[in-house]
């Protein structure tokens, strides 16, 4: 285990599994994209309460699970850097960044096109919608963060500090429909006892959020290749594919 | 769309235009970088 | 582990930990102001804000919507299965908005006790289904959980 993450720690070795992955996550997404929008938007029913609009979850729900995944991803890579000083861990965490940042644009914005017609209003302060907002900013400040310190090892090490104290806002975003009063509804799919939803709605719901997250890893490898590349550019291995490629 | 066809559709164009923006800043990304290395082996060499 | 990676382990914990406690402290003392409304139980225990706007939510009860003259006026009475409020409104109402259906008011109570809201949101329950087997289960949507208050 601890020589695999060396060996994958190492950019050489990253660069090339990366690129033999990216493919294969590729085409397996795109497949899942697929199957997943068949189910969203042909075969799933309507909901017996919202209508056609439900079909909205199967963006808004994915897109909301990818932006605390990434978010995840951010503080442990951040982590990771900050201990191991595995430089690895410090590209993958910003190239994540704006990943996430899309996600999480993307669940308000999916969102607030949902509460419209089902709620009344495009948006409530409530402990939820206003957590993952948060969520939002926090993005964004690392993105400026990282981007505005010149040296890169600073850069990384202050991006994984603010990674790490917004960690925090993750199960409050999570537990704030149980916690609190909130306009937004309770857990669906991750609660322990059984989902409250169909099955004919679970599946794509679920290949929805499969396909989200190969879609994260192949761009995030995509550009994390490149910056490894980048990063390694004075070494005898990055000189050489440098030297083979052809644009 | 039972009425709700702008709200459903604006969901999914959103999603397509985050999705394919994010896949296209990267492999823009990753030729910006490798046009820059390649001119600084070229310069290396010439040099 | 070496030491460095050891002490650097422990001021990492130690970063989540302390924000975790800090905000825990900070969400506890502001926690009615996380409250995105009150219940009907509340505002007959007198806890609602007196002249001032605040969020009422509940159940609407079976049967009790009545629609006024102009058409656009409704007043029905919002309940959380222990007490009740009358709530009158005059504008358009959301599309979940039915009866046995979760809904949250903004507004403030007038003399007679009766709560004029001038926003209603409609809130939704986690429950997903078609409307085949909803209709199959027969189930009360009384029975909707959607809008069991939290403590």
């Amino acid at each position: 285990m601890y020589t695999w993450i060396h060996k994958f720690g190492s950019p050489k070795h990253f660069y090339r599994i990366a690129g033999k992955v990216i493919p294969w996550t590729a085409a397996i997404t795109v497949i899942l994209f697929l199957y997943g929008l068949y189910g969203a938007l042909i075969t799933s029913p309507p909901d017996y309460q919202q209508g056609e609009s439900a079909r909205i979850m199967y963006i808004h729900v994915p897109a909301a699970w990818m932006s605390m995944f990434v978010y995840m991803i951010l503080a442990v890579a951040g982590a990771i850097g900050l201990i191991w000083r595995i430089k690895i861990a410090d590209v993958m965490a910003q190239a994540s960044a704006p990943l996430g940042a899309s996600f999480t644009v993307l669940a308000l914005a999916t969102g607030s096109l949902w509460g419209k017609p089902m709620w009344g209003t495009w948006w409530a302060w409530d402990a939820r919608l206003t957590s993952e907002l948060i969520l939002l900013f926090l993005y964004l400040g690392y993105m400026g963060l990282t981007t505005a310190i010149e040296d890169k090892r600073t850069a990384a090490r202050a991006g994984a500090i603010l990674a790490l104290v917004g960690v925090v806002n993750i199960p409050i975003i999570h537990y704030s429909v149980d916690w609190w009063n909130t306009l937004h509804q309770g857990a669906t799919v991750t609660k322990f006892d059984k989902p409250s939803i169909h099955i004919d709605m679970l599946i794509p719901l679920l290949v929805m959020a499969v396909a989200f997250k190969l879609y994260y890893f192949t761009v995030v490898l995509v550009r994390a290749r490149a910056d490894v590349l980048f990063n390694e550019r004075r070494s005898a291995w990055a000189r050489d594919i440098v030297a083979k490629v052809k644009l | 769309m039972g009425g709700y066809g702008l709200y459903v559709w604006s969901s999914y164009a959103l999603a397509l235009v985050l999705l394919l923006g994010n896949l296209v800043a990267a492999r823009v990304h990753r030729k910006k970088i490798l046009q820059d290395l390649i001119s600084r082996l070229r310069r290396e060499k010439s040099s | 582990m070496t030491p460095t990676r050891r002490r650097r382990m422990i001021m990492v914990v130690m970063l989540i930990v302390g924000i975790g406690i800090a905000v825990g402290l900070a969400v506890t003392a502001f926690q009615s102001n996380l409250l995105y409304f009150i219940d009907p139980s509340e505002v007959v225990q007198g806890k609602a804000p007196e002249n001032r706007n605040f969020r009422l939510g509940g159940m609407v009860k079976e049967g009790s919507v009545q629609r006024e003259q102009d058409g656009l006026t409704v007043r029905f009475d919002v309940t959380d299965y222990a007490e009740s409020v009358t709530i009158q409104y005059t504008g358009i109402l959301p599309d979940l908005f039915r009866e046995g259906q979760g809904i949250i008011a903004n507004g403030k109570l007038n003399t007679q006790g009766v709560f004029v809201a001038s926003e209603v949101l409609a809130k939704h329950d986690e429950e997903y289904m078609p409307p085949e087997v909803a209709a199959s289960m027969k189930k009360p949507v009384m029975n909707n959980p959607g809008l069991e208050t939290k403590k």
